[in-house]
């Protein structure tokens, strides 16, 4: 049993100190997204110039990297749970197809914003502008921050260091996920398929 | 190996007072049930009679899948009421200040 095993049976909690961790950030991160879920909404419909989100914004498309979110959030799931079994071919793949997924809605969006650009929306352009930019530019550096966590994850699966022994730490990451990929659910929906409302 | 990772797995009771986690079957059907929720979603948003009570069919579906993904993939359903509470009360606080700000910006009156 490894020094850190015999630790987290002794926690105060009786949760492992990276998993307390862990939640307590996200709740902080509910609050950051909160303040700027509040802020995009308090603004919308009130740009004085355009171009205006009903003009812009691509159902289809943001609908298919929806998709590809969701998904990369199972790839994730099943990554950890090959982890624990020891599965070493299961964690490369499923460790590897979640980070993938990551990287093609992380292309998703920059095509987005600069199509965006494109059609003249800047950052400061309008409300609509500022808002979404920062709201969605937030969310877009937690998913490069989440691929850049899953691609050292899998570095150390290449070298061989990441056994079930470890799994705390890749369903520590998993959380992390997760997390990227619920404030996304909430987005689509306050950003895009509210978009007329 | 570590006794509480072993124990995140499956079929095992948690080491801090958690349950077993789900199969992986388990996983594959949420992940059906959210791309299927997402496909409704959208056709709800294109369909011109629904737009009166577009937004509490869609506020319902989008926490739906909030719920599940938080439930099953983060496993919350399966941890103590410690890590429950530390979610679930800063999602309280962040609901009520986005209700709250919308209120006083006459985002629900017009």
């Amino acid at each position: 049993m490894s020094h850190d095993a015999t630790m987290e049976h002794h926690t105060a909690t009786g949760v492992p100190h990276r998993k307390l961790l862990m939640w307590t950030f996200i709740g902080s991160e509910c609050m950051l997204f909160g303040s700027l879920i509040t802020a995009y909404l308090v603004y919308r419909g009130r740009s004085v110039t355009g171009p205006y989100p009903e003009e812009l914004l691509n159902i289809p498309f943001i609908t298919v990297t929806t998709f590809v979110l969701l998904m990369s959030s199972l790839c994730m799931v099943l990554a950890l749970s090959a982890v624990q079994r020891d599965s070493r071919g299961g964690s490369r793949l499923w460790l590897l197809m979640t980070a993938l997924l990551g990287l093609v809605f992380l292309g998703g969006q920059f095509y987005e914003f600069s199509h965006f650009v494109h059609e003249g929306l800047g950052l400061s352009q309008n409300l609509f502008s500022a808002t979404f930019f920062l709201l969605t530019g937030t969310h877009g550096a937690h998913v490069a921050i989440g691929v850049t966590w899953l691609l050292s994850l899998l570095g150390l699966e290449l070298r061989g260091k990441l056994g079930s022994e470890h799994a705390e730490i890749v369903e520590v990451a998993g959380l992390y996920w997760h997390f990227v990929d619920v404030v996304w659910i909430v987005l689509f929906t306050v950003i895009y398929l509210l978009v007329g409302v | 190996m570590s006794e509480s990772t072993t124990a995140q797995g499956h079929g095992d009771a948690g080491a801090h007072g958690s349950e077993p986690h789900a199969s992986n079957k388990t996983y594959v059907l949420i992940a059906v049930v959210l791309g299927v929720i997402t496909a409704v979603e959208v056709m709800v948003f294109y369909i011109e009679a629904l737009h009166p009570v577009l937004v509490p069919i869609l506020v319902s579906l989008s926490a739906t899948k909030f719920a599940l993904v938080v439930s099953f993939f983060m496993h919350l359903k399966y941890d103590g009421k410690i890590l429950r509470g530390l979610f679930i009360g800063p999602l309280a606080v962040a609901a009520a200040i986005i209700l709250g700000m919308m209120a006083l910006f006459g985002v629900f009156t017009g």
